[in-house]
């Protein structure tokens, strides 16, 4: 019985991450909140994150490790960025949702 | 045994992620988002990334989901959404076949080259054999002479990358003082 499970191997973890990333695309597709939508390209950061440390472990290789530390402080950066805009214009247009952000159209 | 933190931790990271985009409140949505972390940094120990499962914990979970409650929590953003509006009529269903689409083609390269065997290592700093000599600390050490031998100018620069972003984040966000243009 114990011997009969399969051995988790990088597929698997490449078939999350594929999910998961298709989870955030439909996220930042259909939500309307700003806040959320950053949420939602978190959850495509963390799948490629997994995806690198996958390949990481099956090449025997740490540099996907390094990669996935530069995803982390990269994706820091843009939180904080992202973050800082959001509140330029949503202290201008309290409420404002991405449906509402047509200012700059010409 | 694998198995079994492989299927659990999946399962967080799914919940999680279904909750992201289907919570109304943005609160939830936010610590759905912890939920999915912690999974994904389970998954970290796992493929024998104890550093990184260490920095997600911290990073993500710790400081970029508090910025998101921050600013839900000071900005009074925190009303619950409808969902039910849809501005165009067929956003959902081009976002449910954008998002079968992607899981399907990248399903089907995943499925297709399973069974390529591993390319041999041409890095003598080899994860396993790094936990193997380094004891408990292995990845660290292994990662720390990656990180400040081939890629010490790019670690550098991340530095400069964080500056920029703090200095822009607080001339973006402050309040501009009185006879100033906002």
């Amino acid at each position: 019985m114990i011997a009969s499970l399969p051995q988790v191997t990088t597929t698997y973890y490449l078939l999350l991450a594929a999910v998961l990333f298709a989870v955030g695309v439909f996220g930042v597709m259909v939500r309307r909140n700003p806040l959320v939508l950053f949420m939602c390209i978190e959850l495509m950061l963390n799948a490629v994150n997994l995806t690198f440390v996958a390949f990481a472990k099956r090449a025997g290789d740490v540099g996907g490790e390094t990669t996935v530390f530069f995803v982390m402080v990269v994706a820091a950066a843009e939180v904080v960025a992202g973050l800082g805009i959001i509140v330029a214009i949503l202290r201008r247009r309290p409420n404002a949702t991405t449906d509402d952000l047509a200012e700059l159209k010409g | 045994m694998e198995l079994f933190v492989f299927i659990c931790a999946t399962a967080m990271v799914l919940v999680g992620a279904m909750g992201v985009i289907t919570r109304t409140h943005p609160v939830h949505a936010a610590l759905s988002l912890i939920l999915t972390l912690f999974g994904v940094a389970v998954h970290f120990v796992a493929l024998a990334a104890d550093f990184l499962a260490a920095v997600q914990v911290i990073v993500y979970a710790g400081a970029i989901v508090v910025l998101f409650l921050f600013v839900i929590m000071l900005l009074g953003v925190d009303k619950a959404e409808d969902l039910r509006i849809e501005p165009f009529k067929v956003q959902r269903p081009v976002a449910a076949v954008v998002g079968v689409a992607i899981i399907s083609l990248l399903g089907m390269a995943i499925l297709a080259v399973r069974d390529v065997p591993a390319p041999a290592s041409h890095n003598n700093e080899s994860v396993q054999a790094a936990v193997d000599a380094g004891g408990h600390d292995g990845n660290i050490r292994a990662l720390a002479r990656d990180l400040f031998s081939d890629h010490v100018l790019a670690f550098e620069l991340t530095s400069v990358l964080l500056v920029i972003a703090v200095v822009g984040t607080v001339i973006l966000a402050r309040k501009p003082r009185k006879g100033e243009l906002a």
